[in-house]
């Protein structure tokens, strides 16, 4: 079977990617148009992909790169979770694309091109079935952050990217020794074969099998800032331009996406008696501490950034905690958790950047090397883009719109109803109360509850000294795209809130699919299709 | 054989991490080299130590175990390829730090915010 819509995700912003940089930066109108063409096609594929395995014949689809049979080649999967992912990612570089085009992309070269890089990088890391192909797509995505981190330059930035690439540098180190670690125990990376082989491993070698797979734990657990690995992330997205930390938002839930793919499906219930479960008590208190890190971290914030990087921590804490529990419900809770808080996030960074924008202007010491270029040529490159900044038409009440989106994001963030941040918020929490007296599950609800009465708190005070205590303030003018790419997100989680039956189910339908892992790795490995190598 | 390069990985591994933790850019960027020596070699060996082992089966022929495993290898390759475009942009990132700051702190003396 071979059906490449499952590719498509990958090749697209590669293909789009590689042509744009051909194209160069000169040209601006062509490289923007074929970013758009491209995000718009991903969300397409998306859901065409979402359309192919919401049917109950096929679950799961599965592409073979180059034909080769799942053992020996590597396997593209998509499932229900992988689907959920990339949908997500796509509507998101989409939501983002008016936003970064109106003024971030003219801080620095080739901002288009490495978007559409991360982009393949995530679509090709939710995708993948294969432990080392995931490692070479993390890469991918982690190049294009690298650039992304640090485009616009400036002091504070590069500074903090450079902490932000060592510390991923690092990390990725763990995940070879873990990734290796496994191999050498199992003889496989396949995700599918390693579920199938981890019951029959030896006493003798399962510590060892254990131990890598902590390392390769710990390498997404740095990836998803849990306390106290996740230090890093505050500061690099306050640092990056806003639509880059808006995409980042994403960045954390891909470890989350990895560690509720390989505990359920690796340590799930089928993984024999010493492996069952395995670390899923490190998840659930690292993520009760990454929870009450984050509430510290953001009653302490001074600036909006900051605020949203804490609302990141915290966010990551909740479902690496909902993660741990192991309880299908929890988990249908915790992905809708997932994707409002995702988008609610991005939109509250791209608020942030705007009510920010112009002190950023003013303080931002931007790169002021000598100047390679003749003078009058750097002005006709003003010149252009000048001209070809189509994103020029100026709203003229800011602070209402600014305002009422500021408000939204509080409602979403906190989990307060009416919008759908509590709808999912509540059915996530709603389950945890039914597990009967777990200490975890107890002491991660309350701390919720407490991090969304936090949440209410900080941004409320947040909110009073921005619109309320200054009179006198000045609100930067806002642009028609920018504001294109905050109501885009905030009315996807508004029509969240009236549209309810169909994405619920559909999440009961991925939570009960990731949880009985065998139908998974019987679509991967055909039983009768080797006679065992 | 064994311990030799249990000992080198070791040694490699160690002094990396001693050197990540230092203060300054160089220093990092040294022992996140070293670090990644220690891991290509570390991957290397999971496949087994053979002398002389054939990595591709040359006839059908023969014990399979008397061949090297070839997946190993391949992993390596791509790791140390990767981890040397990683640290290349590694350091073009710290170079422009130095420019910016004027100093190659990375322990948060540079003395931005």
């Amino acid at each position: 079977m071979s059906n490449h819509l499952i590719i498509a995700p990958i090749i697209t912003p590669l293909l789009v990617a590689a042509l744009q940089l051909l194209v160069g930066e000169r040209r601006r109108r062509t490289v923007v148009m074929l970013s758009i063409a491209s995000c718009i096609a991903l969300v397409l594929l998306a859901a065409a992909l979402l359309q192919s395995v919401s049917d109950e014949g096929a679950l799961t689809a599965v592409y073979r790169i180059g034909d080769w049979p799942a053992r020996f080649g590597i396997v593209l999967v998509a499932d229900r979770l992988s689907v959920l992912m990339v949908l997500l990612t796509s509507v998101l570089g989409l939501a983002l694309l008016p936003y970064a085009l109106s003024r971030w992309q003219h801080r620095g070269g080739h901002f288009q091109s490495l978007l559409q890089f991360l982009l393949m990088g995530l679509n090709g890391g939710f995708l993948t079935g294969d432990l080392f192909n995931l490692f070479v797509f993390f890469e991918v995505l982690l190049a294009a952050s690298y650039g992304l981190v640090l485009h616009g330059s400036g002091a504070r930035r590069v500074s903090a990217g450079l902490h932000y690439i060592a510390v991923n540098l690092t990390a990725s180190m763990l995940f070879l020794i873990g990734v290796s670690l496994i191999f050498g125990v199992t003889g496989t990376l396949n995700m599918a074969a390693l579920a199938e082989l981890i019951p029959t491993v030896p006493e003798r070698t399962r510590a060892l099998l254990h131990a890598g797979a902590a390392i390769l734990g710990v390498a997404f657990l740095i990836k998803t800032a849990m306390w106290p690995l996740g230090f890093w992330l505050p500061r690099t997205y306050a640092a990056a331009s806003p639509a880059v930390a808006a995409m980042f938002a994403l960045m954390t839930k891909v470890g989350i996406y990895v560690l509720l793919r390989l505990s359920l499906l690796l340590f799930g219930d089928g993984a024999g008696p010493a492996s069952t479960h395995f670390g899923s008590d490190w998840m659930l208190w690292g993520g009760v501490a990454t929870v009450a890190a984050g509430i510290v971290g953001m009653l302490g914030a001074r600036d909006l950034a900051k605020l949203a990087g804490y609302n990141v921590v915290i966010s990551s804490g909740t479902l690496l905690g909902a993660v741990g529990l192991h309880q299908r419900a929890v988990t249908t809770g915790a992905l809708a958790y997932l994707v409002i808080s995702t988008l609610a996030i991005a939109a509250f960074f791209l608020v942030a950047g705007l009510l920010a924008s112009d002190d950023d202007d003013n303080t931002d010491d931007s790169l002021s090397l000598e100047p390679y270029e003749q003078l009058d040529e750097a002005s006709a490159g003003e010149g252009l883009y000048a001209q070809e900044d189509e994103s020029r038409v100026v709203i003229s009440a800011p602070i209402a719109l600014l305002g009422g989106s500021f408000f939204a994001c509080t409602l979403l963030l906190a989990g307060l109803p009416p919008l759908s941040g509590f709808l999912a918020k509540f059915a996530m929490l709603a389950p945890m109360l039914e597990t009967g007296p777990r200490v975890g599950a107890m002491v991660l609800f309350t701390l919720i509850i407490v991090a969304g009465f936090c949440t209410v708190i900080a941004m409320c005070r947040a909110g009073i000294q921005i619109f309320w205590a200054d009179p006198d303030r000045l609100f930067p003018k806002v642009r028609v795209s920018e504001t294109a790419s905050i109501l885009l997100l905030l009315g996807l989680c508004l029509l969240l809130t009236v549209v309810v039956e169909a994405p619920l189910r559909y999440l009961r339908d991925t939570a009960r699919q990731i949880h009985t892992p065998a139908a998974y790795i019987h679509e991967v490995l055909p039983p009768t299709q080797e006679p065992s190598p | 054989m064994e311990l030799v390069l249990a000992a080198a990985i070791g040694v490699l591994a160690a002094s990396g991490v001693w050197l990540l933790l230092r203060p300054r850019t160089f220093q990092v960027i040294i022992g996140l080299t070293l670090i990644s020596y220690a891991v290509n070699l570390f991957i290397f060996s999971i496949g087994g130590l053979r002398t002389g082992a054939d990595p591709v089966l040359r006839d059908v022929a023969g014990d399979i175990a008397q061949y090297a495993d070839p997946l190993p290898q391949a992993l390596v390759l791509t790791a140390i390829v990767i981890g040397f475009a990683t640290t290349s942009l590694f350091l073009v990132v710290l170079l422009t730090s130095r420019g910016l700051t004027g100093n190659d702190h990375v322990d948060g003396e540079d003395g931005t915010p």
